[in-house]
Parts: C-alpha cells; structure tokens; sequence
C-alpha cells in the first residue's frame, strides 16, 4: 500500500493549487471553484488519515463537509447571480465599492 | 506493492493536472469540466482508501450536483470569459510565491514528521461500509447530522431571498 505522506503531498499540491487559484484568478467563478478545490484537497487528507488510524471519524467529517459545501455553494452562486445584476459583470476586480 | 503505486501516481497525475487545467483555461466552462475531472479522481481515492460511501457522495454531490450548479450559472450569466484590461501585474507573481511557500512549507512538514510515512495498512474487511458509516452517522453524530438539515434549509431560504427580483425598485 501506499504511505500516508503520499496522500498528504497530493493533498498539500491541490490545496496549494486552489490558493493559487483564489489569489490569480479574476473570474470570481473560478475564485469560487478553486475554493472547492482546496475543500476538496483537505477531504483527501481526512480520509487519507481516516484510513491510517483505521478510524471512521474523518469520513463522518467529510461528509459533513460535503453538506457544508453544498450549502455554501448555493449561497456563494447566489451572490454572484445579485452581484452580475447590479454591476453587468463578475471581474472580482470590479467589486471595489461597498456601496450598491 | 508496485501496481497501488502505479494506480496512485496515475491518478494523483490526472488530479494534479485537471486542477492546472482548471487554473490555466481561459473558459470558466472549461475550468467547470476539469473540476469536475478533479472531483472524479479524488472519488477514486476514496475507493482506494476503502470509503466507498464518501466515494459515491463525491460522485452524486460533488460532481453532480454542486458541478452542475456551477455551470447552470455559467451559462445563465453567459460569463464564460472576463474580458478586458490586466492591470495590476504585481499580483501574479506575489501569489505563485506565495503559493510556493505554501507548498515548501507543507513538503517540509511531511518530512519533518517521520510518523506520517507509515505504510497504511489493509483494513478490516468491514471497515467503513455504507452501514458502519450509517450507524456512526446516526448514534454518535446525529445531533450534527439534524443541524446540517437546519443549515440546508437556511441556505434553501437564503438563496431564495437573495436571487428574487425585487417587486418595485428603492421601495
């Protein structure tokens, strides 16, 4: 089988791919799915860890994760879809104004 | 031995690709369907790691539903591409740095951990069924379990309030 630090490298490369993502992109879409990303790279490691302990708690969390995720997502598509009606765009470097 | 290795760096190959991909295309659907790529191969490590019900969770949840909210409002917002000036240029190079450091400094502390190189070993052959998951979910975790439907709920009533036109403008 393969070791734990192996899991943990991949999940350490996607979560810094997601940050990546946040920091490069302008697309406040993409931003949005690079955060799943990182959610997703940290669910890798519980499960990963999961498995080393042979213990069923990170699956519990990840699935809670996952719920959280799905809420989150629906909040976070809901926010772009107001912001693309007031402003005609969603290039994160158009949100500069706290007033509407 | 060799062929777990060969499936893991075969697929964590894929994964860390799809998520360049993602990064790189210049079309958020593009960046949807490598995402979705991603998604798909992080539920095949789960199998790997004998969780096969978070697997299929990923599969229908992640990839399904969520992956296809994504592109539902791609599509309505018609934003597949932020057009226009670059300005700026200092953030780019700041934040490969800085997401640079991130990963030394994760590599770094895998190595300084020895305990993290444990071979993990094979498990239990009912370790993690959709039934022990079940009844974990439903004894130990269920009061977290009532109040993940509370917060769906919330997110259903919130999205609604948000996205509905409002009846007349400034009241």
């Amino acid at each position: 089988m393969v070791p734990v630090s192996y899991y943990f490298a991949l999940s350490a490369i996607l979560f810094a791919l997601g940050a990546l993502g946040v920091l490069v992109r302008r697309n406040a879409i993409v931003v949005f799915m690079s955060v799943e990303l990182m959610l997703n790279a940290a669910n890798l490691l519980f499960v990963a860890f999961a498995r080393s302990y042979a213990a069923l708690n990170g699956q519990i969390y990840v699935f809670f994760v996952i719920a959280v995720a799905a809420a989150e997502v629906a909040i976070g598509l809901a926010l772009i879809v107001a912001i693309f009606r007031t402003k005609q765009s969603i290039d994160i470097d158009e949100m500069s104004s706290l007033k509407g | 031995m060799t062929i777990d290795l060969l499936l893991f760096f075969g697929l964590a190959a894929v994964a860390v690709g799809a998520a360049i991909a993602m990064l790189l295309s210049r079309n958020a659907v593009y960046s949807a369907l490598f995402l979705i790529l991603n998604f798909a191969t992080v539920a095949v490590f789960f199998l790997l790691l004998g969780a096969p019900f978070i697997a299929m969770a990923q599969v229908t949840v992640y990839a399904g539903a969520i992956m296809v909210l994504f592109l539902f409002v791609i599509m309505l917002l018609g934003a597949e591409q932020v057009l226009g000036r670059h300005k700026g240029g200092w953030q780019r190079p700041l934040a490969i740095l800085l997401a640079l450091a991130l990963m030394v400094e994760t590599g770094y502390l895998i190595f300084w951990r020895s305990d993290l190189v444990s071979v993990i070993q094979p498990a239990a052959s009912d370790y993690a069924t959709p039934q022990a998951i079940g009844e974990s979910l439903f004894r130990d975790y269920l009061l977290p379990f009532e109040v993940t439907s509370v917060l769906l709920l919330v997110a259903m009533v919130g999205v609604i309030v948000l996205t509905k036109e409002e009846r007349k403008k400034a009241g």
